[in-house]
């Protein structure tokens, strides 16, 4: 697996992952980044290639819940600890465009 | 001059009839006070997981197995993306392995629209924009209700198979029929319980290729899907013989020009980066709960079709139409189980009772039966009359035949009530046998005051008028 | 009797309650001058609430002045990891982006710990999220390790660990998604257990790697850890992931020994580790063959991938789990003239360093292009991990290795290489990838400072990990009685 990665590549996750890096932080995460990469870079293993993507640990399936109503929370409690909120609602700046 | 054909594909998201949310106990309803119906994990609060609901994976089934989908073990995955109404800022999706896979929707001009995938997913919270001009755009703030957020959606997209605006609205409004016949959807557009997207390319007819396509976002009712595809696909064909081409864009509708506008422009390309929700273990149903589910669908709006043209095979499409949809069936369905020529019965039931049934009151579909099967001794007109009046009326058929003036008892019936007044009062009886008309009125009177609620005047006066000519040929 | 109370372990402390010999204001007491003595040198917790805590004790006390029947955990001081749901105390995950945030509910654990009858002391200090192996990466303080001031607890759960090993709880919990129950444990020398993945529900838990995140109990001994083990264990309806397994009586099967056990002792984990912990470990092989079990070199190469993998799917799910530190609901919200620029300045301003690095990695992993060549081949790993796991499992009831590498080390010393601070969870990481049980227990120092023995052993064997952990600290007990 190639190692290394590009500065423009770490602009573009940082974009991804809502994060802003200024300009020696974007230098520092491709420096640590790439040298994280060559360590996960040695994920190798003939026998990789016929082992199924392990995504749980567990044999469960079908763990379902009842079609049943319980009790939520306090619109009050909730509001609380919200950085902004008007009336019964969270509020937040304006937004520009739709979602992606 | 070439011609040109759309091409079409819809994604039709359903919100379904839980009780409560997707993956928590939160109701799932409409019109609660904002955020009031929330909890840690429809909130996404640190710490919460979610719990997937039985109810909604069943309905999904059912949905599946009526658009003759590939029911399939499947598994959730997050779709990450940030927008302040989904609180976790990813949502709970499925991807590669849906719960159903492929499938079609017959239409009623009998074209096939094959189904790619119908999948469970999770609904966002809701966004009011504040100040300037209340659009997105020029919005001051937005606030946010959260109640909407969790609430379980299934996802149907289908195959680019659907070449015009008409054929579209077509497509929705035999979908929605499907939804609300398995009872997995209210379908009701207008509150947001059916949303669709459109994703709208146009081709040279005779071609086969795939040209660049829109989407158009949360169309919210058929007429506006119908103008907003009619706009499109010509703007696009009008585009392309100009010589310009069609960037790949997300359009909304704008229902005031008619016209669909590009949203602003995302500056950056897609990338959900899905992976397996390893919150949620996968759902594998088994073959006999698959097989319950199946044999417990109602049948559909085709079968319906195919049931009513195999009874009357020169009936009205027209008719046949409005007796399919889910309000009027079960009224056709009682009619014709009662044994009422099937004919009558449609025709009752696409005229009048349409009109009625939105607000049917004791008009159930029980009752429109015994009345419509009175035609065979009343008037077409007369029949009409009681069922107008059965809206209203809370009692036996017979109490409303006589609140109505009519007689719904047989003519034996009504000569063997007057034959009792006529013994009680024999001198009356040979008076008027005698051919004394005015003590007509007394019997008359007599017999009204003793049976006048399950017989009307004309009957009485027929039958005693009978009697009178039997006994004066004696 | 009350000038012994830090003398007891857990299980007589709460018999002694219980019976009404101590009450629960005085053992609540006692640790709390404990506190006051310690916690100024450890800096183990990120709220303490004494008055609250004597409340508690004092509901205790009433309840069997009233005749009420006490848990089995009545009285005995407990601290939480304070990525744990809790509305008695703020729960911020050691992260500036919750810096207050006081939960509207109780994470599943807290409640069943607390309707034990146990007394909450306070949360304690953390790797922000739980990302680190030092606790160094917090955003409020640094945490030391009793044994050494100027050396780390280890981590992610150090405050938990530091708290237990200068007795200022007398039980813990902590959370481990690579390690972070068992290398603090080590570390600082105590007992750390985590449970197989979906023994204890994680209701409540602030994800950092969903499939791999475990709650588990960290005490001072062996028994006391059996004992919170019991209390926490068993399925949780609010947990998908959550066992229906039955729950074993662990603490009375401690002392059934190790007669028949066959012990596997990791040759490749040895390895890695430097000369005193391995012969440490070493000296523990002989100990359980000594005792009866039979004990075998196995070198099992898979294990070496699973530090590549875990640092794929931890960040890869944490990117997806932090992504709602958003600053729209809860938590910090930094400045922007759009709810887009607020997000990212809340983001930003409100993450550390190690967390914005992993979210970043694991954004990276997931994103188009290349997920198949990260997250797709850690996914395999996984299963090569189990696979390998599951032929050793065939032959060995129990693994044996190292729990970290070294002893503790000093504060600052890897905090600038995270590559280096990775790899202090080598050891760990394999149990973690294949959802299996496994402990730490205190085995031997090296110059005053101590060291931590694993054992591993198959999915749900967390009774012959208790009763193996038992009978190495017991023959330590006794070597150094003698
Ligand atoms: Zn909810």
């Amino acid at each position: 697996m190639t190692s290394g990665i590009s500065k423009a590549d770490v602009v573009h996750v940082a974009r991804l992952a809502r994060l802003n890096l200024a300009p020696d932080e974007v230098a520092a995460h491709q420096e640590q980044l790439s040298r994280i990469l060559d360590l996960v870079g040695a994920m190798d293993d003939d026998r990789l290639a016929q082992m199924p993507a392990m995504a749980h640990t567990q044999d469960l399936v079908n763990v379902l819940r009842e079609d049943v109503a319980v009790p939520g929370l306090p619109r009050e409690m909730l509001l609380r600890s919200a950085p902004d909120v008007e009336g019964e609602f969270f509020r937040i700046p304006k937004i520009l465009g739709e979602p992606e | 001059m070439t011609q040109w054909e759309a091409v079409i594909g819809l994604e039709v998201h359903t919100e379904l009839k839980t009780a409560t949310k997707l993956f928590c106990g939160c109701p799932n309803a409409f019109g609660f006070e904002p955020n009031t119906s929330v909890c840690p994990v429809c909130l996404g609060l640190p710490g919460s997981l979610p719990v997937l609901n039985a109810k909604a994976v069943e309905l999904a089934i059912r949905v599946g197995s009526a658009l003759s989908s590939r029911v399939q073990a499947s598994q959730f995955h997050r779709k990450n993306y940030f927008y302040p109404d989904m609180p976790k800022d990813y949502q709970i999706s499925q991807y590669d392995v849906p719960v159903n896979a492929g499938g079609a929707v017959v239409l009623r001009s009998g074209k096939v629209v094959g189904i790619v995938r119908a999948h469970l997913e999770e609904d966002t919270g809701k966004l009011v924009h504040k100040g300037g001009d209340g659009r997105i755009g020029g919005a001051d703030y937005s606030l946010i209700d959260y109640n909407r957020s969790g609430v379980p959606l299934l996802e149907i997209v289908s195959e680019p198979d659907i070449s015009s605006a008409e054929e579209a609205k077509e497509y929705v409004s035999e979908l929605r029929a499907i939804l609300v016949a398995t009872g997995a959807s209210d379908g009701r557009m207008e509150e947001g319980s059916l949303r669709v997207d459109a994703n709208v390319s146009v081709r040279p007819v005779g071609s086969t290729e795939l040209r660049t396509r829109v989407e158009i976002k949360n169309v919210n009712s058929l007429r506006s899907l119908g103008r907003a595809i009619g706009y499109e696909v010509e703007r696009q064909i009008s585009e392309y013989e100009s010589g310009g081409s069609i960037l790949q864009q997300t359009r909304h509708f704008d229902e005031a020009s008619g016209k669909t506008l590009p949203l602003r422009a995302k500056e950056e390309a897609n990338d959900y980066r899905y992976f397996p929700e390893p919150d949620l273990p996968p759902i594998a149903p088994l073959q006999a709960e698959i097989d319950r589910i199946v044999g417990e669908l109602p049948l559909l709006p085709a079968g319906r079709r195919v049931r009513l043209f195999g009874l009357m095979p020169g009936a009205s499409s027209d008719q046949v139409e409005v007796a399919v949809t889910e309000e009027v069936w079960p009224y056709v369905v009682a009619g014709i189980e009662i044994g009422v020529a099937p004919e009558l019965v449609l025709a009752r039931a696409a005229n009048e009772l349409a009109a009625l049934v939105g607000n049917a009151g004791f008009l159930t579909p029980e009752r429109f039966a015994e009345v419509v099967a009175l035609e065979e001794r009343f008037s077409p007109s007369q029949v009409k009359l009681l069922l107008k009046e059965a809206v209203s009326f809370d009692g036996t058929v017979d109490e409303l035949v006589a609140k109505v003036g009519l007689s719904s008892s047989g003519a034996e019936d009504v000569r063997a009530m007057v034959g009792e007044v006529v013994e009680a009062n024999p001198e009356e009886w040979r008076r008027f046998v005698a051919g004394d008309a005015k003590v007509a009125g007394f019997l008359l009177g007599q017999v009204m005051r003793k049976f006048g609620k399950a017989i009307s005047g004309a009957q009485a006066k027929a039958a005693l008028e009978e009697l009178a000519r039997g006994a004066a040929g004696l | 009797m009350t000038d012994g109370i830090l003398t007891l372990d857990a299980g007589a402390l709460s018999a002694a309650v219980r019976s009404g010999e101590v009450t629960a204001v005085e053992a609540v007491e006692a640790y709390l001058a404990q506190v006051a003595v310690q916690e100024p040198e450890v800096d183990a917790f990120l709220s303490l609430d004494a008055d609250a805590a004597i409340a508690a004790a004092e509901a205790v006390d009433r309840a069997r002045a009233s005749g009420a029947a006490l848990g089995p955990l009545a009285g005995v001081p407990v601290a939480f990891k304070d990525n744990l749901c809790t509305t008695a105390f703020p729960t911020t995950a050691a992260s500036k982006i919750l810096e207050g945030w006081v939960p509207p509910y109780n994470a599943t654990v807290v409640d069943r710990v607390l309707a034990a009858g146990a007394i909450a002391i306070g949360k304690t200090n953390l790797d922000e999220f739980a990302m680190g192996s030092s606790t160094e990466n917090s955003g409020y303080k640094i945490t030391r390790n009793p044994h050494d001031l100027d050396r780390v607890p280890g981590g992610s759960s150090g405050g938990s660990a530091a708290v237990i090993a200068s007795r200022m709880a007398l039980l813990a919990l902590g959370s481990d998604t690579g390690g972070s129950i068992r290398q603090p444990a080590s570390l600082s020398g105590i007992v750390g257990l985590k449970p197989t993945y979906g023994r204890v529900s994680r209701y409540g838990l602030l994800a950092y790697a969903s499939s791999l995140d475990q709650i588990g109990p960290m005490a001072a001994t062996v028994k006391d850890a059996a004992l919170m083990a019991e209390v926490i264990f068993g399925h949780d309806p609010m947990d998908a992931t959550s066992l229906r397994a039955p729950i074993p009586a662990l603490v009375n099967a401690l002392m059934e020994g190790v007669t028949s056990f066959r012990v596997g002792l990791v040759s490749d984990l040895l390895e890695v580790a430097s000369p005193a912990v391995a012969s440490a470990v070493g000296r523990a092989a002989a100990t359980l063959a000594q005792l009866g079990a039979k004990v075998e070199t196995i070198s099992i190469p898979e294990l070496a991938l699973g530090l590549p993998a875990y640092y794929v799917v931890a960040p890869a799910e944490a990117s997806s789990n932090l992504a709602r530190y958003d600053g729209v609901r809860y938590g910090f919200r930094g400045n922007g003239e759009t709810a887009e620029e607020m997000m990212v300045a809340s983001r930003s301003e409100g993450f550390g360093d190690e967390v914005k690095r992993r979210i970043m990695l694991g954004t990276y992993a997931l994103s188009a292009g290349y997920y198949d060549a990260f997250y797709l081949r850690a996914q395999r790993v996984r299963s090569l991990v189990r696979t390998a796991f599951q032929e050793a499992y065939s032959r060995f009831d129990l693994l044996l290795s190292p729990t970290s590498p070294t002893t503790a080390f000093k504060i600052g010393e890897r905090s600038e290489d995270p590559v280096e601070m990775y790899r202090s969870d080598v050891c760990t990481i394999p149990s973690n990838l294949s959802g299996d049980p496994a402990i730490s227990v205190p085995f031997g120092d090296e110059d005053g400072l101590p060291i931590g023995v694993q054992l591993m052993g198959p999915a749900l064997s967390e009774e012959r990990l208790l009763r193996a952990a038992f009978a190495l600290e017991s023959a330590r007990a006794e070597e150094g009685e003698r």
